[in-house]
């Protein structure tokens, strides 16, 4: 339970992305434009990340101690120096949701382009 | 400026350098445009600080111009500081566009989309064929250990690159004769003109190693560039592979090409992180460069597709 009052973080990050779009991406143009598109992405990333962050990190915690995985940097280094080479499939199964977690708050729109 | 056209006319021999302008300012190097006696040249300077040998880069381009090679002919070169303060290489000035999005998008490039697919094919058969032995200083690369190694410089984990560097150790194509390999060739180092291809550019990673890296490098999904088509994002891989084929009389297995697409998914996705390294480290502060560290993870999507029943 954090002390703050409202607005939330997530609500502040919001409040600035809403006013990147309706104000300064209508009065910019060119590479500031650009860099101001760039920025709005960014925001709504931070804003997703607050909203499924502490979830994900829980699925995550989850899936790396049914591998016997400490971290991301243990698993790594077991799939490397060949510890779990007789459960690939399954090493496989679980990376490939935590992508798509990563790209659930990254870019969620490349999850449904397959190709 | 004034000392530098002084400079560039004492090393052409030339009357007149006028019109010196600046094109852009990489990392490693610096662009410039200017017209010497009335013919219009390009210069790239070397920075300080960067330790890549230009001679080496001159040599491949001589050599490639006379391979029939589209490329620009190489007018003067330095490898050292004595002429003009820094390695150069000066080269005629090829007209065109490199910007990718306006290639694949503008209805000026209609036909020049056309043809990219076979002049692609044919360009790389014709730099294939150069005789690695006649080109001083090129160095031989295993593509896999090398970007093995900029991960680990990295100190990042990426447990879906692990797997992908698994399957490319355990799927290596077999060896082939060296060949002389550009290295970057790919959407948005060619100039394009309506027509299509007028040069090949940017030979600095140049190599000696299996062709087919330049193929598998040019249909990685990052130049494509939201275009649905795989071969830089103008043409179906058959389109490709019959071109080069077809020039080069050599058979080409579809998935050694392959092979190279999903390293140059995986170098792609090292070369993100590296990206927003630049920014973590304080080298360039950059909410663009930092966002970019964020897209690792498309790649990683990509390779999982793209090993989707191949594993």
């Amino acid at each position: 339970m954090n002390p703050h009052d409202l607005p939330s973080a997530e609500q502040l990050v919001e409040s600035v992305r809403e006013w990147l779009e309706r104000d300064v991406l209508t009065a910019t143009s060119g590479r500031l434009q650009f860099h101001t598109r760039v920025a709005i992405n960014v925001l709504a990333m931070v804003e997703r990340e607050l909203q499924v962050g502490a979830t994900q990190a829980a699925v995550h915690r989850d899936r790396l101690a049914q591998l016997g995985c400490a971290d991301e940097r243990e698993l790594a280094d077991k799939i490397r120096n060949g510890a779990l080479d007789d459960r690939l499939p399954e090493v496989r199964e679980l990376v490939w949701a935590t992508v798509q977690d990563k790209l659930t708050v990254a870019n969620p729109k490349y999850l449904d382009a397959r190709t | 400026m004034d000392e530098l056209a002084a400079s560039l006319a004492a090393v052409l021999g030339a009357r007149r350098v006028t019109d010196l302008t600046r094109l852009s300012g990489g990392a490693s190097r610096e662009t410039f445009r200017f017209v010497a006696d009335g013919r219009p040249l390009v210069l790239q300077r070397q920075r300080g600080g960067d330790t890549r040998n230009m001679g080496m880069e001159a040599a491949v381009l001589r050599a490639v111009y006379a391979a029939g090679v589209p490329v620009p002919e190489l007018v003067a070169s330095s490898p050292d500081s004595s002429d003009i303060g820094a390695a150069y290489m000066i080269s005629a000035a090829v007209e065109g566009e490199t910007i990718a999005r306006k290639i694949l998008r503008d209805p000026e490039f209609i036909a020049a989309r056309r043809n990219l697919p076979g002049q692609l094919g044919h360009a790389l058969a014709h730099l294939h064929r150069v005789d690695v032995s006649s080109v001083e200083g090129l160095a031989t690369q295993d593509q896999v250990a090398m970007y093995r190694a900029v991960l680990d410089a990295t100190g990042e984990p990426h447990p879906a690159f692990e797997l992908a560097f698994k399957w490319l150790e355990d799927h290596r194509p077999p060896a082939c004769p060296p060949a002389l390999v550009h290295g970057d060739f790919r959407m948005g180092n060619i100039m394009v003109g309506p027509d299509g291809l007028n040069a090949v550019l940017d030979w600095e990673l140049a190599h000696i190693g299996d062709p087919m890296e330049d193929l598998g490098w040019l249909c990685v999904k990052a130049w494509r560039f939201g275009s649905d088509k795989p071969v830089a994002g103008v043409g179906e891989y058959h389109q490709l592979l019959d071109a080069y084929a077809e020039a080069s009389g050599a058979d080409v297995n579809p998935l050694v090409v392959r092979w190279w697409e999903v390293l140059g998914t995986l170098k792609w996705g090292i070369m993100c992180i590296g990206q927003a390294s630049t920014h973590l480290s304080g080298a360039v502060r950059s909410h663009e460069l930092a966002a970019i560290g964020r897209r690792v993870c498309e790649n990683e999507h990509d390779l999982f597709l793209a090993l989707e029943g191949r594993w």
